[in-house]
């Protein structure tokens, strides 16, 4: 009995010496783990096996030279990046990872991975503001292929140097889109104030027809004229740093200045007015915006009870196969009530930004920069990216390949002679102060703050972060 | 046997210091040091020193939390304790279908954190929406909401340890007390509650704990929401690290000072209530 015990205690310890070993990881304790005791058994063969995936994974490497690791930005695109980087696996044989962050989580999902001793090769920068945090990270990629690809300079983010750190791959347009139905049956109406959809070429007409719509919504069998203006995180960015593109855009053009250290706000009244068109004229009473989200408003534009709806082209995944048919979709340019706004476009810009991991092995940057030759020069590459994921690309290569997305047709049809706005919310100081915008708008729209706290947070704020981003 | 046990004692000790060591001690060291430093990830951190402890006080959203938990966590102490005592009274008596009951106050502290707050925020915006508001209106909502939720979900566990801790007071000491014609309020004051204080420390401290440490019911219930108000300090530092490039040091700071307050309170508890235990 007593030897019974002795053994059993020795047996027990010798399985869990040999369970610590091949947690160890390196690829001669695979095999010792093999014969090991039954009751570390599960341990071993779970730790067994990870050695031996990792193996087969390291003469991967060998053989192929490197390996890609792409953290995707767009959640609703996860899908196809997936799809394209197995496509390109089985056609080259390196092996290609594709992460996708959640939305809104991409910072801190990638805060982590580039943690990891498997840090990701490819990520993404969301402009000037990305860069300084990130710049450590990012490879000078001016010899690579996507980089000659590039139809502008526009589309390189250069940092103080004049390096090349990252390279746009998708252009993105947003502003009012409508439904063109909704509409012609308001116009049809008795006294509309319009009598074509193309008359609306200024803020006060836009304001003239939300109010009427609006007021005859019960008859319209509409819930109100714009969606819900939600302040959920999965919709706030449409207000906090889309909307707020206006008035900066306005600033800078009137200052002719591209960045600012110190912003003054001299488009806010217009920034205020088409805010409360937003949460006046909307679907919802604006004590609830604090917890409407993106969806809410995606859902109720999609199944008709609102006319207008401010989002970008990349928007039609959500609203696509609803009530709104594909050819009633239509996009306006958000107008605020400045100075020839007759012949604004719609705010046409990118933030997503290519970067390569210049902290990776040279093997993983050659790989890297293989693979995105491979998805801008490609057939499949090119198809995937324009017809599946629905982007309007920067590069040369994609002449003949144009996206179906009508909200990128309705984009070009209306832009054809416009001046388009510029992206300047790359230029915003900090999530932060998009953030203390964000929370003074909201209070603004439910009644709990002022408009003087918007004001705050837009122009001394800018002040104080960019001075603690640029200190 | 005895002999066998103490002469392998560290190596069956081994395991769970290993264990120990990289899943506690190795991060908390690492957790300090990056906390006078500055990064973007922790794997090229720069030391700076005290800067990140003076930055906290700069930010005002951490004085705000550190308010807003402490009476968040004094109500909800006061309130999940006296709750859960009164059940565990209740469900002591001799009636029936205690064990169903004690079965279904336990239950919700089954569910996790994250689901409690999407529930709860469910229910209490469906409520609010007869007065066209929502939880996220103002803190105040928030912090009633987090309150009924954290009841919800801890009085039933608490319970278990009240209901455990009556059912161990010998019935003779009761018996005594009634033949020197004590009545039912100082057979409570005065036996049940002495007898009763092994307990209530035990509670206090794991509700006073909880309080402070909160952080999914938080997040998944109003996510700090309006404006930081009603963000709590786990989800304070949570947001630091990861909200604002740049201040991850000072989250890592503010995480430092965290653990110091809940230790010196939580210290500070167990001496206070372990010195009003008695012996029967």
């Amino acid at each position: 009995m007593k030897n019974m015990k002795r053994i059993a205690a020795l047996g027990m310890t010798a399985a869990m010496i040999s369970s610590l070993a091949a947690c160890g990881g390196s690829s001669s304790t695979a095999t010792t783990a093999a014969p090991a005791d039954t009751t570390a058994a599960a341990a071993t063969t779970a730790a067994a096996a990870e050695t031996t995936a990792a193996a087969a994974e390291a003469a991967k490497d060998d053989a192929a030279g490197g390996k890609v690791y792409y953290l995707n930005f767009k959640p609703e695109q996860a899908d196809q990046w997936t799809a394209l980087a197995k496509k390109y696996t089985e056609e080259t044989g390196v092996q290609v990872d594709v992460q996708t962050a959640a939305s809104g989580t991409y910072e801190q999902t990638l805060k982590s991975e580039m943690a990891k001793s498997d840090a990701p090769t490819l990520f993404q920068v969301n402009g000037p503001v990305g860069l300084a945090t990130w710049k450590d990270y990012c490879d000078d990629m001016k010899d690579s292929a996507v980089y000659k690809d590039l139809s502008s300079d526009d589309y390189a983010l250069k940092d103080a140097d004049g390096a090349i750190r990252g390279i746009a791959y998708v252009i993105e347009s947003y502003g009012i889109i409508y439904n063109k139905k909704l509409l012609a049956d308001y116009i049809a109406t008795d006294g509309a104030v319009i009598k074509d959809a193309s008359e609306i070429n200024n803020f006060a007409t836009l304001k003239a027809v939300a109010d009427d719509i609006q007021k005859k919504k019960d008859d319209l069998g509409l819930e109100g004229a714009f969606t819900s203006a939600g302040f959920d995180s999965s919709s706030d960015w449409r207000f906090k740093t889309h909307l707020a593109n206006l008035p900066i855009y306005y600033e800078y053009k009137e200052k002719g200045i591209s960045s600012t250290d110190a912003i003054e706000g001299t488009y806010l009244d217009n920034f205020k007015n088409i805010f409360d068109l937003y949460i006046t004229d909307a679907t919802c009473e604006p004590t609830v915006l604090s917890s409407k989200t993106g969806e809410d408003a995606a859902s109720e534009f999609a199944l008709g009870e609102a006319v207008f709806y401010q989002n970008g082209t990349w928007a039609y995944g959500d609203i696509k196969d609803n009530e709104v048919a594909d050819e009633d979709l239509g996009m306006l340019p958000i107008y605020i009530g400045a100075d020839g706004e007759e012949n604004q476009g719609l705010c046409t810009g990118s933030e997503n930004y290519w970067c390569v991991n210049t902290k990776a092995s040279d093997a993983d940057k050659k790989a890297t920069y293989d693979f995105l030759q491979w998805v801008v020069e490609s057939d499949e590459g090119r198809t995937s990216l324009s017809s599946e994921m629905g982007f309007v690309t920067p590069f040369t290569t994609f002449a003949d390949y144009l996206p179906e997305n009508p909200l990128v047709k309705a984009e070009q049809e209306y832009d054809k002679d416009k001046t388009p706005v510029s992206w300047n919310f790359t230029t915003m100081p900090s999530e932060e102060w998009k953030n203390k915008l964000g929370s003074a708008m909201l209070e603004y729209a439910q009644g709990t703050g002022d408009w003087d706290a918007v004001k705050t947070a837009f122009v001394d704020n800018w002040k104080t972060e960019y001075a603690a981003a640029n200190s | 046997m005895e002999k066998a046990i103490k002469r392998y004692f560290p190596i069956f000790v081994l395991p769970t210091l290993v264990a120990f060591t990289i899943g506690f001690i190795i991060p908390f060291i690492t957790g300090i040091y990056l906390s006078f430093c500055k990064f973007t990830t922790i794997t090229d951190a720069k030391f700076i020193g005290f800067s990140n402890y003076l930055k906290i006080w700069t930010d005002g959203t951490f004085v705000h939390s550190l308010w807003y938990t402490t009476m968040f966590t004094i109500v909800t102490v006061v309130l999940i304790n006296l709750l859960a005592f009164i059940v565990a009274m209740l469900l002591t008596r001799k009636i029936k279908g205690t064990n169903i009951f004690r079965t279904v106050f336990f239950m919700p502290n089954l569910i996790g954190g994250i689901i409690l707050g999407y529930i709860w925020n469910l229910l209490l915006n469906g409520i609010l929406a007869l007065w066209d508001k929502t939880l996220t209106y103002s803190s105040t909502y928030g912090f009633w909401g987090l309150v009924i939720l954290m009841l919800w979900q801890q009085v039933g566990y608490m319970m278990i340890i009240y209901i455990a801790g009556i059912q161990n007071i010998p019935g003779d000491l009761i018996e005594a007390a009634e033949i020197d014609g004590a009545n039912k309020w100082q057979q409570l004051r005065y036996v049940t509650i002495p007898m009763l204080m092994p307990s209530i420390t035990v509670c206090t401290f794991l509700t006073l704990t909880n309080g402070f440490k909160l952080f999914d019911q938080n997040l998944a219930l109003t996510n700090g929401e309006p404006s930081d108000m009603s963000e709590m300090l786990a989800l304070n530092i949570f947001n630091t690290f990861y909200g604002r490039p740049g201040w991850e040091g000072v989250g890592q700071a503010k995480a430092v000072v965290f653990f110091i307050i809940v230790g010196i309170i939580a210290i500070t508890q167990n001496r206070l209530t372990r010195s009003k235990e008695v012996q029967a």
